[in-house]
């Protein structure tokens, strides 16, 4: 299992679970549940935020946000 | 037929991007007030609509309220702290009679995932599943009767931007008082069982599972119940260990199970997805390293090109205009003292508020095309990183940039940053971006102390300098934000996480009545407030104590051309002159004189009010007033050292002084409009002021 914001561009995972309470709760309520296929579509220029694709639509999210996100990933 | 006694209240509820406020705008058009909540700066969007009954004579007049954005109905912001409030507590003053919930049918499962939880409050629903045309282009079938069945409301499909629906959805309002509430939509009871019916017994009322779950998860923000019944409320929670967070999260993965269920077998989705070809498309290039910048600046510099050159005929025509009206009332009104009140203070405070509607108005149709289209999630996505350090975020950028045309709008247009402290900074932060209204005043000072010709390599120097102090503001508006960011504590905790939406056209309606509303909420907010300073600026400089002003006619009655002299020496003996004369010690150490002093003080109203004042002031000498305003302060001596008054020194420590310091009752005002009270507008003033004279000082003691 790794975290959200280490997958690579391009890559997919599935989210298994979150590290912080608060930003899950709000991640959720946006559609990023557990169970659900999340890829990341792109990387600002500058590294940071990052835009994953969930359930067909983008979501922009800081990377420090995406690290309280635990993805099993696709092989 | 109209039918007094009934009045509809329609809350319109749903996520942010969902297509609220088009629909809002289609059923009220601009028909609508918009203002604040009571305490609190979340806008408060009201309009009236007139529906006739199909098949009978009968009007209803309907009432609509545009809550704020949501996702769900556990608060996180301000705003949605007042969505749920309105919804949740059943005696609040806009309590709605029948909500409509506005859902993103191409997003069909995060919407539901806010309108079960709408329909779980027992208030009577319409589902409107906006955004058909997406639908269907993408292959998505939404079987609307099974669907209707399922959640137990009214749906109804619509089209806001096309106006599609709006006639049955209208229809389906009439009829709310014949809804038959479903059944809940999840069970909770068992999250924790003993909490739910250790309130119900508390309340009294009949009230379901998940009304418990709200009332427990939101208890210290409830503004409704009692103190004692509050506590009562915290004992059954703390005996029963109950955990908001954990049963939050528990609720909404059990919610999201059933809308999955429910979307199974009312909803087909093609096997292949096309994914938004077009949004993707468009996305390599906003979002590239290079290109995404490169498209940034160019509708930067659009935007300043419109702000700045397409403002200038208007703003030249009100401004003749208002010329025009002063001459012709002063000319129809018995001259004497309201003569000068009603031209000098009156129309010339009005005609200091109207003159800044081609700024906003302009600013405005951009910033709202910007939101529209969905390039503004993606300015903030590329910007976000560099903002961050100073204490904001990816959506400040617009409106600490539109700051360096005009701080009114900016300030206004900080509305769109939706964490409370970065708004605060970013409002704070905007005035010292150099405006245009600093413009008149460089220029002015710049030319005074380097000739034209003058150049540095191959650059003009004057261009030079002016350049510089526009970096300087810059510079200043990051640093203050960095320190703010420090001292501001926020009890919000904050989240960047937004959707990016897919890329749309503009929906014109939209953008003309939010351009509209802005400059409403200038006029009648901003506007009190400015013409009541400008009446007190306009006594403090046209009175003197006693007979003053009567021994200086006297003295020049029998001189020609004598005006400018007389104006001249009117203003030093007036209550302003006065104030300016006192003020010399505290400001003599910055290098500047008591007639500096005053135009300070005149131009509070506005900075472009400096150069007039000093034109003014210093027309002594100059009995026929045939000197530019540049001769008259040049030719100007130090009375001390005997020579040239405005020396670099001085010029510099001015423009410091102008850079830095809070010269503008136009944007206290609406900084007071936006933030609800005076704490802000006065800090604002307090700290710009401070950075002024500690500039000035330090530059002045310097370069001397």
């Amino acid at each position: 299992m790794i975290k959200l914001a280490d997958l690579k561009q391009g890559e997919e995972g599935i989210i298994d679970s979150f590290s912080d309470t608060e930003m899950s709760l709000k991640l959720m309520e946006m559609g990023c549940l557990p169970g659900e296929k999340v890829s990341i579509e792109r990387t600002a220029p500058l590294g940071d935020p990052i835009a994953i694709s969930i359930s067909g639509y983008l979501l922009s999210v800081r990377k420090d946000e995406a690290d309280t996100v635990l993805v099993q990933q696709e092989r | 037929m109209k039918d007094s006694k009934r009045k509809i209240t329609v809350a319109l509820v749903g996520n942010p991007n969902s297509g609220k406020t088009t629909l809002f705008n289609n059923l009220t058009g601009l028909n609508q007030k918009v203002g604040n909540f009571p305490g609190i700066t979340v806008e408060k969007k009201v309009g009236a609509c007139q529906i006739s009954q199909l098949a009978s004579t009968n009007i209803i007049d309907t009432e609509f309220i545009d809550l704020p954005g949501t996702y769900s109905l556990y608060p996180k912001s301000m705003e949605e702290t007042i969505c749920s409030e309105v919804l949740c507590n059943p005696f609040h003053e806009n309590k709605p009679d029948v909500n409509i919930i506005v859902a993103d049918a191409s997003n069909l499962k995060r919407s539901l995932n806010l309108a079960t939880q709408v329909i779980d409050l027992k208030i009577p629903s319409i589902l409107a599943l906006n955004m058909m045309d997406l639908v269907e282009s993408d292959g998505i079938v939404i079987n609307v009767e099974s669907l209707e069945k399922k959640l137990g409301i009214p749906v109804i499909t619509i089209n806001a931007r096309k106006k599609i629906g709006i006639g049955n959805l209208k229809q389906a309002i009439l009829k709310f008082e014949n809804q038959k509430l479903p059944e809940d939509f999840v069970d909770i009871n068992n999250i924790s069982k003993e909490t739910f019916e250790g309130i119900k017994e508390i309340i009294g009322l009949k009230i379901n599972d998940f009304t418990c779950l709200q009332l427990a998860c939101n208890i210290k923000s409830n503004k409704h119940y009692s103190k004692v019944i509050k506590e009562q409320l915290e004992n059954v929670l703390e005996e029963n260990k109950f955990n908001p967070k954990r049963a939050q999260a528990t609720e909404t993965v059990r919610r999201y199970k059933s809308i999955s269920q429910l979307l199974e077998e009312c909803v087909v989705y093609p096997k292949s997805s096309k994914n938004n070809n077009l949004t993707q498309k468009l996305d390599n290039i906003i979002t590239h390293p290079i290109w995404g910048f490169v498209v940034f600046l160019s509708v930067l510099f659009l935007i300043f090109q419109a702000v700045f050159s397409w403002s200038s005929l208007p703003m030249d025509l009100i401004d003749q205009g208002m010329a025009n009206l002063s001459v012709f009332v002063s000319e129809i009104l018995p001259a004497g003292a309201l003569n000068n009140l009603i031209v000098d203070g009156i129309i010339a405070g009005l005609g200091g508020i109207v003159i800044f509607i081609p700024q906003i108005a302009i600013l405005f149709a951009f910033i709202a095309i910007l939101e529209d289209t969905g390039y503004m999630s993606r300015v903030s996505f590329i910007t976000d990183k560099i903002m961050r350090g100073f204490g904001l975020s990816g959506r400040s950028i617009i409106p600490l940039l539109s700051g360096a045309a005009c701080a009114i709008p900016a300030v206004m247009s900080a509305r769109t940053i939706p964490n409370w402290k970065e708004r605060i900074i970013t409002i704070m932060v905007v005035p010292l971006m150099s405006c245009s209204a600093r413009i008149p005043v460089y220029t002015l000072l710049i030319s005074m102390m380097i000739p034209s010709e003058k150049s540095w390599l191959i650059f003009n120097l004057q261009g030079l300098i002016m350049m510089g102090f526009y970096l300087i503001g810059f510079i200043a508006a990051l640093v203050v934000a960095k320190i703010m960011k420090h001292i501001l504590k926020s009890e919000e905790k904050s989240f960047y996480v937004m959707e990016m939406p897919t890329y749309k056209a503009p929906d014109w309606k939209s953008v003309a009545i939010t351009l509209v509303e802005k400059v409403k909420i200038f006029l009648v907010d901003a506007g009190k407030i400015i013409v009541a300073v400008s009446i007190v600026l306009w006594v403090l400089s046209s009175y003197g104590p006693s007979n003053t002003f009567e021994q200086i006619e006297q003295k020049y009655e029998l001189e020609e051309n004598s005006e400018a002299l007389i104006a001249s020496e009117k203003l030093e003996a007036s209550y302003a002159g006065i104030i300016g004369k006192s003020i010399e010690p505290a400001i003599r150490p910055l290098g500047f004189d008591w007639r500096i002093g005053i135009s300070i003080i005149t131009s509070f109203a506005a900075r472009e009010v400096f150069v007039g004042t000093m034109s003014t002031i210093y027309s002594v000498g100059d009995s026929n007033n045939s000197k530019s305003i540049k001769e008259k302060l040049m030719s100007h001596k130090n009375p001390e050292t005997g020579e040239a008054f405005f020396t670099p020194a001085v010029a510099i420590s001015l423009m410091l002084f102008y850079a830095f310091a809070m010269q503008c009752m136009s944007t206290l005002a609406i900084v007071y409009r936006e933030t609800n009270g005076w704490k802000w507008p006065l800090i604002q003033f307090v700290y710009m002021s401070a950075l002024a004279y500690f500039a000035s000082y330090v530059a002045y003691q310097l370069l001397k």
